[in-house]
């Protein structure tokens, strides 16, 4: 028992560790198929863009679309939420970005976002008449009280991102493709 | 105890069967003759409260899948359906829901109990360490029961909860996807969620096997933190336990049957009586009781600590929160278990008891002003006491002496 052979690798050792490699490579790929079930499956991401009429929404107005599930805020800016965006310093900012790139080009005065609060998920309020803006005349979280500005960028509170912009272009003056 | 086998058969047929599968034997055992100590005292029989909740829990959950729909458009419904036409349904569902909130109760005195006895200090850390995975399963299976009525709180529960693994960075989004089962939650979580919950405790079972089982190698520990020494020390499990157990689970049950009768709502949220709706979100997101002192936890991280973000500060504080528990046995090193020998440690530890009442009423506050700063100390004092003050604790306290044996200080203290 005490003595040590060093014996050569045999022919038999050799078929063990491909059989037992083989058996781990097959078990690990049957797996996969019971992992991946519980990803977004066809019908919901078949759901991935929509078309949405901007033509109603007076300056000043907000309407909220559904995309993905999603929540998307659609809100036609007034002249002083644009100059009071675009006079904040970056530097004033927890995640810094220009009310321009915000926004699309020649379309400043729409500001297209995924209503939903960077922290952790809830639907911030300021989308309509009455509701409480925050203290940058933006949205503002209920749940853990994250206020976002008029450019829809995180300002106070626990999130960390601004409002997520969502792939979006104009199909024309008043309509819109979001995804 | 293994080895000390009380077990013989008195006929045939048990002899043949016990050479086969000697069931008897182990239920003689582990069940009737165990040895326990004769002193341990009222906070002991929460073992058995709770493995008489988990009973409770599965067979009201099986009845109440009988007549339930993981269905979006009917899960509402069905949770009202069950209330109001399902024969006694008011009554079962009634004391499914409200058993949640009892089955915390106990656990917490368990917990407790174990917290100032010493409970988890050696031989018994893996006994320990099990009992926090019961309690961590236990809070994934009660978060994934309280989103199937879908009303607003489950809705938004569920999409604070799943949306915490977003604060993992890379992977945090693909995770929250494979999670919830979409961009948001909806059909396919409320589905997968309902087939876990219907899982989860039977999990939980097979942990408590393993639980119990890790108990009876070194035996029940006791509130002078003496070991067992000899016979004279202990008393067979059945009858001196099972019917003192029996007792508390009678008396217990008294309270449980006054919240199912009288107001099965109160521990609940009105808002979970509005059905879910993914556009609005309810000014107070607040989760149940029982889960409110690592809410406020998570609340209290509302600042960056170099690279690490408030959002996933937050998520770690939580999740220490409960993880710490598991590595006590080695933060506290002090040799004497019961910390009615530690004169330094009590103090210390009914402190931490007030500091947990009060994160848990933190919990349910707004997020705003004195609740935070209040949510922070508690918060640093949490962590401060398994960190700091008993591995300090340990070092610096002389506790008093102890008994020589256990039946040394039952004589004692009836002088």
């Amino acid at each position: 028992m005490a003595t040590e052979i060093k014996e050569e690798p045999t022919r038999r050792d050799f078929l063990y560790v491909t059989t037992g490699a083989f058996a781990a490579v097959g078990g690990a790929a049957a797996v996969w198929p019971l992992i991946d079930q519980m990803n977004p499956d066809a019908s919901v991401k078949a759901l991935a863009s929509i078309e949405a009429d901007i033509s109603a929404i007076e300056v000043g107005q907000s309407v909220t679309f559904k995309w993905r599930g999603k929540p998307v805020f659609v809100r036609h800016r007034t002249a002083s939420e644009i100059e009071e965006a675009n006079a904040v310093p970056l530097e004033d900012l927890r995640d810094p970005a220009t009310d321009a790139e915000r926004v699309l080009a020649g379309h400043e005065e729409w500001l297209v976002m995924v209503g939903l609060c960077t922290h952790l998920g809830c639907v911030p309020l300021g989308q309509k008449p009455g509701e409480e803006k925050g203290e940058y005349n933006g949205w503002f979280c209920p749940c853990h009280g994250s206020h976002y500005d008029s450019a829809g960028r995180i300002r106070k509170g626990p999130a960390p991102k601004n409002l997520v912009l969502p792939p979006f272009e104009f199909l024309s003056d008043t309509l819109i493709k979001i995804g | 105890m293994a080895g000390n086998s009380s077990y013989n058969p008195t006929n045939k047929v048990e002899k043949w069967f016990d050479e086969r599968l000697p069931l008897l034997r182990f239920s003689k055992e582990h069940l009737m003759d165990f040895p326990s100590p004769k002193n341990i005292n009222y906070w002991w029989t929460f073992g058995a409260v709770l493995a008489v909740m988990l009973v409770v829990q599965i067979i009201t959950g099986i009845i109440l899948a009988m007549h339930y729909t993981p269905n979006i458009a009917l899960a509402f419904d069905s949770v009202e359906h069950i209330r109001r036409n399902v024969n006694y349904g008011r009554i079962i569902q009634g004391t499914h829901a409200v058993g949640a909130s009892m089955f915390f109760f106990a656990v917490y005195i368990h917990m407790f109990r174990g917290l100032y006895y010493g409970s988890y200090k050696a031989p018994r850390e893996i006994l320990w360490i099990l009992g926090v995975v019961i309690f961590l399963l236990m809070m994934a299976t009660a978060f994934m029961g309280y989103v199937l009525p879908w009303g607003q709180m489950s809705f938004w529960g569920a999409t604070v909860i799943t949306n915490l693994f977003t604060a993992i960075p890379v992977v945090g989004e693909p995770i929250l996807s494979l999670l919830i089962g979409g961009f948001v939650v909806d059909n396919p979580t409320l589905n997968r969620f309902f087939s876990l919950h219907y899982l989860l405790p039977f999990i939980i079972a097979a942990v408590v096997a393993l639980h119990i089982w890790a108990l009876h190698v070194p035996g029940n520990g006791n509130p002078t933190g003496v070991e067992v020494k000899s016979s004279a020390d202990t008393l067979p499990f059945h009858p001196y336990f099972t019917m003192k157990d029996l007792f508390v689970v009678v008396v217990f049950f008294i309270p449980f049957a006054w919240f199912v009768f009288f107001a099965p709502d109160i521990l609940g949220h009105a808002d979970n009586y509005i059905e879910a709706n993914p556009f609005v979100t309810p000014a107070h997101i607040v989760p149940e009781w029982y889960l409110l002192p690592f809410y406020a936890m998570l609340r209290a991280i509302d600042f960056d600590v170099f690279f690490i973000s408030a959002k996933l500060g937050g998520v770690i504080i939580m999740f220490g929160s409960i993880i710490i528990l598991m590595v006590i046995p080695w933060l506290d090193g002090s040799k004497v278990r019961s910390g009615s020998f530690r004169p330094m440690f009590k103090p210390f530890y009914w402190l931490f008891v007030v500091n947990f009442m009060m994160l848990m009423y933190l919990g349910a506050q707004p997020a705003e002003g004195i609740y935070v700063i209040l949510s922070k100390v508690g918060t640093a004092y949490y962590f401060g006491y398994f960190l700091l003050v008993l591995p300090i604790l340990a070092r610096i306290e002389t506790p008093k002496p102890l008994p020589s044996s256990i039946s040394q200080a039952v004589l004692d203290k009836n002088k």
